[in-house]
């Protein structure tokens, strides 16, 4: 009974968010086609000969940087910046009315987001493997289930990450700037630019520790199909959840408590 | 007469544009370290391109700093003024309230950009000039009246270029009602001009230089730094700015004609 109805929840609110998406397609193509500096960076890389020093080959390489861009394409997040809007606007005060937490709201709408936006990646992809057909290849099963997994845990840490973000605006009234911060590291070290292989000595002793290599760069070598520590690097990421995830708790909890509707 | 009326309006803009941001100090400090971490990934990123190569497209590590300083002013320029008005034209077209603007006594382009300013993107300005200065030194550039005159123009025409690219794209809004996707496809071509244009193969040169001339943003400009640059290219870009400025004011004259307010 109970199952039964978190699951027609979970339909509804994904089914009301996908045709809420649909409305947005031009929107969600022009967002997928701002995703492709990956490709940008692989010219870089290839034109200047720069793999020759990390001993990966032109081929491994563009198939790492077209799996960045995959990996990036199904891992974005954008829920504080909604956030801060609605509380901002006074909207979230009928959502703590509701028996749900918003954050399933928000939830549901990145889902429904990369429904929509699989087709355009897929339109993409197929631009990028008419100019590199040299780079096509056919993941097996197992890479390809390991790979929908890992890039959905770095979708929830990113999303774990931002939605601890977004509960400070109910104390300071511009969260987003404490995300755009964040973004900084994201971008260099999570692999989207350069592969960690790449990275100096000084900075390689340190990354794996924090979350970073494991949204971009982790994912894309699996799909990619170069060397990584698989069960490693999965623990990895569920560690880093299994930390967020009582943090967003405490502070979704402290917040609620001292939320007051604007205008009141 | 009539500048002085524009230069009187300006003055009132940017008092209280810097009176409502001034509100929120901690976001200025946030928003300075956001530039200078960035400054930093990027000069990582280089590194990491130089490990093993002493040069990148005909252009060593100390050259390539120049690009760097230069993007970091651009952007700084960008983020203080381009950004703030310029994503608020999709709002006033969506909500309606470009009518307001269009009723004032005051030319419509002049108001919606520049009414706002953002003062964090000052410091990145004054960040970019500090590392232009430090690679003056370290690239032995010797000073002269000439060269900085030639510096001035080049860098006042990639502000002309780069104000036009972002008007252009906020313009199609009137058509599009929601585009602010459409500046973040914007914002991701322009993160290739942290790179110099040789760096790229010969397809993505031509594209970067006659559709998008993002090109010519920093790689002229730090050309003429280097006192490498012909003069025939500085002619192109002068030649090229004035199109872009005149194309745009036309472009946003004709867009009007096409405004039809919200819900009417």
């Amino acid at each position: 009974m109970i199952s039964k109805l978190i699951y027609r929840k979970i339909f509804t609110l994904l089914q009301v968010q996908y045709s809420n998406m649909l409305e947005y397609r031009i929107e969600i193509a022009l967002w997928a086609i701002s995703g492709i500096i990956p490709f940008f960076m692989l010219n870089i890389w290839t034109n200047n000969n720069l793999n020759e020093s990390i001993n990966m080959s032109d081929v491994m390489l563009s198939r790492y940087f077209f799996c960045a861009f995959f990996v990036r394409q199904f891992s974005v997040v954008w829920v504080v910046f909604s956030f801060e809007e609605d509380s901002l606007m006074g909207k979230i005060s009928p959502f703590l009315i509701q028996p749900l937490n918003p954050f399933f709201r928000y939830f549901a709408q990145h889902l429904a987001e990369q429904i929509t936006r699989f087709p355009f990646a897929l339109i993409i992809s197929f631009f990028f493997f008419i100019l590199n057909p040299e780079s096509i290849w056919i993941p097996n099963l197992k890479t390809l289930f390991l790979s929908i997994v890992t890039t959905f845990l770095s979708f929830l840490i990113q999303f774990l990450i931002q939605s601890i973000i977004a509960c400070f605006c109910f104390w300071t009234e511009k969260a987003s700037s404490i995300e755009k911060l964040l973004f900084i590291p994201t971008l260099f070290l999570s692999g989207l630019l350069a592969p960690v292989v790449s990275f100096p000595e000084y900075v390689k002793s340190w990354i794996y520790l924090t979350p970073f290599p494991y949204l971009i760069d982790f994912p894309a070598n699996i799909l990619s199909g170069n060397a990584t520590n698989v069960s490693g690097g999965l623990s990895m990421q569920i560690l880093w959840i299994i930390i967020l995830y009582p943090v967003f708790k405490k502070l979704w909890s402290l917040g609620t408590k001292k939320y007051t509707a604007m205008g009141s | 007469m009539k500048t002085n009326k524009y230069l009187k309006v300006y003055s009132k803009f940017l008092h209280t544009s810097l009176a409502s941001e001034l509100e929120y100090k901690t976001n200025i400090l946030i928003d300075l370290i956001t530039a200078i971490l960035s400054l930093i990934g990027s000069i990582f990123l280089l590194s990491i391109f130089f490990q093993n190569n002493s040069n990148i497209g005909g252009w060593r590590y100390e050259q390539a700093l120049i690009i760097q300083g230069i993007y970091t002013i651009l952007n700084g320029i960008t983020n203080t003024w381009f950004n703030p008005n310029l994503t608020e034209i999709v709002k006033h077209i969506r909500e309606g309230t470009l009518d307001f603007v269009l009723l004032k006594p005051i030319d419509s382009q002049f108001y919606i950009s520049l009414k706002k300013i953002t003062p964090s993107g000052f410091l990145e300005i004054m960040i970019g000039f500090c590392l232009l200065l430090y690679c003056i030194r370290i690239n032995q550039i010797n000073l002269n009246l000439s060269f900085l005159t030639l510096c001035f123009i080049t860098l006042i025409c990639s502000i002309c270029i780069l104000y036009s690219l972002w008007f252009f794209i906020c313009t199609t809004t009137i058509w599009f009602v929601n585009t602010w996707n459409a500046t973040e496809v914007l914002r991701s071509f322009l993160y290739i001009g942290r790179f110099p244009l040789n760096s790229f193969s010969f397809s993505l040169r031509i594209f970067f230089s006659v559709f998008i001339p993002i090109a010519f943003i920093t790689t002229i400009p730090s050309e003429v730094f280097l006192g490498t640059s012909q003069v025939w290219r500085i002619l192109i870009q002068v030649i090229v700015a004035m199109i872009f400025l005149f194309a745009s004011r036309k472009f946003w004259l004709f867009a009007l004609r096409f405004y039809s307010s919200a819900s009417s």
